[in-house]
C-alpha cells in the first residue's frame, strides 16, 4: 500500500490547521486521544483540548454545553462506544438540542478486527442516520475526509462522521478531490447506460471501484459512486445511478439493516425499481480476523463485489 | 428582591402553574411546587438573564435538567417575560403547541432541550469549562432531581465537574424524597448524599427549599467558593403549599378534579396571606 496515512490522521491535521486561526474550536477525546491520532492537537493546543475520561455520555454532553457556548465541539471516540453509550446525548443534547457538536467515529466498522463484537461499530450508520437533524457522513480516504473536515468546520449543524483505523489507499489525490458538500462522487461512469451501477460508502468505495475496473476488462460496463453523504443521501445521484444501470449494487462496512443498502433501495424503490443488491456485513458477530480477512470472508472485495454483479446480471 | 416579596410572589406563580396544569390536561405538579422557590430565587435574584439579554455571551447559564417541572418554568419565564403566560396557559399541551411538556430551546430564554433525566449536569459542565477557557465571568446553574441522581451519567459529570475545579458552576438537588414509585430511599437510595458529592470534590450546601431566604443566601454562598462546583441540596416538600398533594406520590403527575382545583386554590391564597404576613 502506497498510502500510510490513516483518515484520523488526516482528521488532526485539518483540525490543527484550522486551531491556528480559531479559538473556539474545541476537540475532546475519552481516553481516547492516541487512537484517534489527536495528541498532537492535545500537545499543540491544550486550552482548546478536553479529556473526559472513559465517559462517553459525559463526552458528548460536555461537547453540547460548549458548543451551546458557541465553541465549534469536534468529539473523537471509538465508533462502537460512541454510537451506541452516548447515543442519548446525540439524540438529546446535539440533534435535538440543535448544538454544534461534530461526532466523529474512530476505528469504525470492523476496525478492531479479533477483538470481537463490542469494538466493532456495524449499527452506527443506522443508529445515527435515524436522528432527525443528524446528518452521517463515512468519507473514503485521506484527501475527501480533510475536505469533509473543513466543510464540517464551516457550518453549525450537529453531525457524525466515521472512519476506520487503518490506512487506506488513495481515490483522490490532493489535487484532484471533487468535493462538494452532500453530493456523492461519480468515480465511474457517468452519463453512461450501464450493466451495474455500484454505490458504496467509506472503506467499501475502493473495493467497488476495483470491481468496476475489473469487470470493464471483462467487457462488463459498471458505474461507481462513492456516497461519503449517507444523511442527507444524495437521492438525485442514486436515481440518475439507478435509471442508467440494470441493476443496483450498494457496498458498506455496517450490518445489511439500515445503512447506505437500506437507504439507497428506499429511494430505487420509490423512484426507479431496479433489483437491489445490498452487500453488507452479516446480521450477526462477524468472523474474527483483520479488516482484509473479515472483508475477504463476506465478499467485501473487488473481485468479491465483481462476483457478485455477474451473477446477477447472468 | 427582598425575601418577603419573593415570598408572597412565589405563591402567584404556584397559582398559574396550577392553571397552566389545568389547561393542558395535567402535569407534574409535585416536582413544580418542590421547584418552585429555587427557580424564582435564581431568577429574581441571581442569574442576569433577562429578555433582552438571552443572546448575550456574557449571560449566566440555567439548564433545567429535571425537565418535567416544566409547568412551574413556564410560569417563572412568564413572570419574566420570556414568554405570555395568557399564550402558555392556552396552548400548553395542545396539538402543535411549542409549550410541551419539558424544556423546548426553540423558546426564548431556554438554553437546552431536556426530558430524559442525567442529561443537565453533563452540559453544564460543558457551559462552564466555555466559560473558564475564554475567560468570561457568567456562572452555570442547573437544577436536578433527586430521582434523576440515580442516573450514572449525573456522577460522570459530578467527577469532571470536581476535576476541572469549577466554581463558575452550581447545581441544585431538589431533594423532595419522593420519585414515582415512592421514596427515594426506597427505590433507590442516595445517603449520604452530602458526602457522595464532598467525596467527588463538590462544596456541599444543606439547605431547607421550601425557605426562599434560605436559598437565597445559598446561591450567594456559592459564588464565594472558588476552586470547586458547588451543590445545594435543597430539601423540599413535593407538592409544597397545599396539603392534599404534599409528600404524596401519587401527585408526581396530576390533573386536579375541580374539587381538588378550588381547595388547593385556597391553600395558595392562605399561603400567600401568611407570607404578606410575615409569617
Amino acid at each position: 500500500m502506497a498510502n500510510k496515512i490513516p483518515n484520523r490522521q488526516a482528521i488532526c491535521e485539518a483540525l490543527m490547521a484550522h486551531a491556528e486561526t480559531d479559538p473556539e474550536l474545541f476537540v475532546l477525546c475519552s481516553d481516547s486521544r492516541g487512537s484517534a491520532s489527536l495528541a498532537p492537537f492535545a500537545e499543540r493546543f491544550p486550552e482548546q483540548f478536553v479529556e473526559v475520561g472513559i465517559a462517553e455520555q459525559n463526552l458528548v454532553g460536555i461537547a453540547a454545553g460548549l458548543a451551546a457556548c458557541g465553541k465549534k465541539a469536534f468529539v473523537a471516540s471509538p465508533a462502537c462506544f460512541l454510537s451506541t453509550r452516548s447515543y442519548e446525548q446525540a439524540k438529546v443534547d446535539c440533534a435535538y438540542s440543535n448544538t454544534n457538536v461534530k461526532l466523529i467515529g474512530i476505528s469504525g466498522g470492523v476496525s478492531y478486527g479479533a477483538l470481537g463484537m463490542s469494538h466493532h461499530s456495524a449499527q452506527d450508520i443506522a443508529a445515527m442516520s435515524a436522528l432527525p437533524n443528524m446528518r452521517v457522513y463515512l468519507p473514503s480516504d485521506r484527501h475527501q475526509t480533510k475536505r469533509l473536515v473543513e466543510a464540517l468546520l464551516a457550518d453549525e449543524k450537529p453531525a457524525y462522521l466515521r472512519v476506520g483505523r487503518n490506512p487506506v489507499e488513495d481515490i483522490y489525490s490532493e489535487a484532484a478531490c471533487p468535493f462538494e458538500m452532500d453530493r456523492a462522487v461519480w468515480l465511474k461512469g457517468k452519463g453512461q447506460q450501464v450493466k451495474a451501477a455500484l454505490i458504496a460508502c467509506g472503506e467499501m468505495v475502493r473495493p467497488a471501484l476495483e470491481a468496476a475496473n475489473r469487470l470493464e476488462g471483462e467487457g462488463v460496463a459498471a458505474s461507481v459512486l462513492d456516497m461519503y453523504c449517507v444523511k442527507p443521501l444524495d437521492r438525485e445521484a442514486v436515481i440518475e445511478a439507478a435509471k442508467s444501470a440494470d441493476v443496483v449494487v450498494t457496498v458498506e462496512e455496517h450490518s445489511v439493516y439500515g445503512g447506505l443498502g437500506s437507504m439507497v433501495a428506499q429511494v430505487v424503490g420509490e423512484h426507479c425499481p431496479r433489483r437491489v443488491k445490498c452487500l453488507a456485513l452479516p446480521d450477526a458477530p462477524v468472523i474474527t480476523g483483520t479488516s482484509p480477512e473479515v472483508f475477504a470472508h463476506y465478499g467485501l472485495t473487488g473481485e468479491g463485489i465483481a462476483c457478485t454483479v455477474k451473477e446477477l446480471i447472468k | 428582591m427582598d425575601i418577603r416579596d419573593l415570598e408572597a410572589l412565589s405563591w402567584d406563580l404556584r397559582q398559574q402553574t396550577l392553571d397552566i396544569i389545568m389547561a393542558g390536561g395535567g402535569g407534574h405538579i409535585g416536582g413544580d411546587m418542590s421547584l418552585m422557590n429555587a427557580l424564582l430565587v435564581l431568577y429574581e435574584n441571581h442569574l442576569n438573564i433577562t429578555p433582552a439579554t438571552v443572546n448575550d455571551p456574557e449571560r449566566d447559564r440555567f439548564v433545567l435538567s429535571k425537565g418535567h417541572s416544566m409547568e412551574a418554568y413556564y410560569a417563572v419565564l412568564c413572570h419574566k417575560g420570556f414568554l405570555d403566560l395568557r399564550d402558555v396557559t392556552e396552548r400548553f399541551s395542545q396539538f402543535g403547541s411549542p409549550y410541551i411538556g419539558h424544556p423546548n430551546n426553540k423558546l426564548p430564554g431556554i438554553e437546552m432541550n431536556s426530558g430524559s433525566l442525567g442529561h443537565g449536569l453533563p452540559v453544564c459542565v460543558g457551559m462552564a469549562l466555555a466559560g473558564k477557557r475564554s475567560g468570561k465571568r457568567y456562572r452555570v446553574y442547573t437544577v436536578m432531581g433527586d430521582g434523576e441522581l440515580a442516573e450514572g451519567s449525573v456522577w460522570e459529570g459530578a467527577m469532571a465537574a470536581g476535576h476541572y475545579g469549577l466554581d463558575n458552576l452550581c447545581a441544585v438537588v431538589d431533594r423532595n424524597r419522593l420519585q414515582i414509585s415512592g421514596t427515594t430511599e426506597e427505590v433507590m437510595g442516595h445517603e449520604p448524599l452530602a458526602e457522595r458529592f464532598a467525596a467527588f470534590g463538590w462544596n456541599v450546601l444543606d439547605v431547607n427549599g421550601d425557605s426562599i431566604a434560605e436559598l437565597d443566601r445559598a446561591f450567594a454562598k456559592a459564588k464565594e467558593t472558588g476552586g470547586k462546583p458547588t451543590v445545594i441540596l435543597s430539601n423540599t416538600t413535593k407538592g409544597y403549599g397545599s396539603p392534599l398533594m404534599e409528600n404524596k406520590a401519587g401527585w408526581h403527575h396530576h390533573l386536579p378534579s375541580r374539587e381538588e382545583y378550588e381547595q388547593i386554590k385556597a391553600d395558595f391564597a392562605k399561603g400567600k396571606e401568611a407570607a404578606r404576613n410575615g409569617k
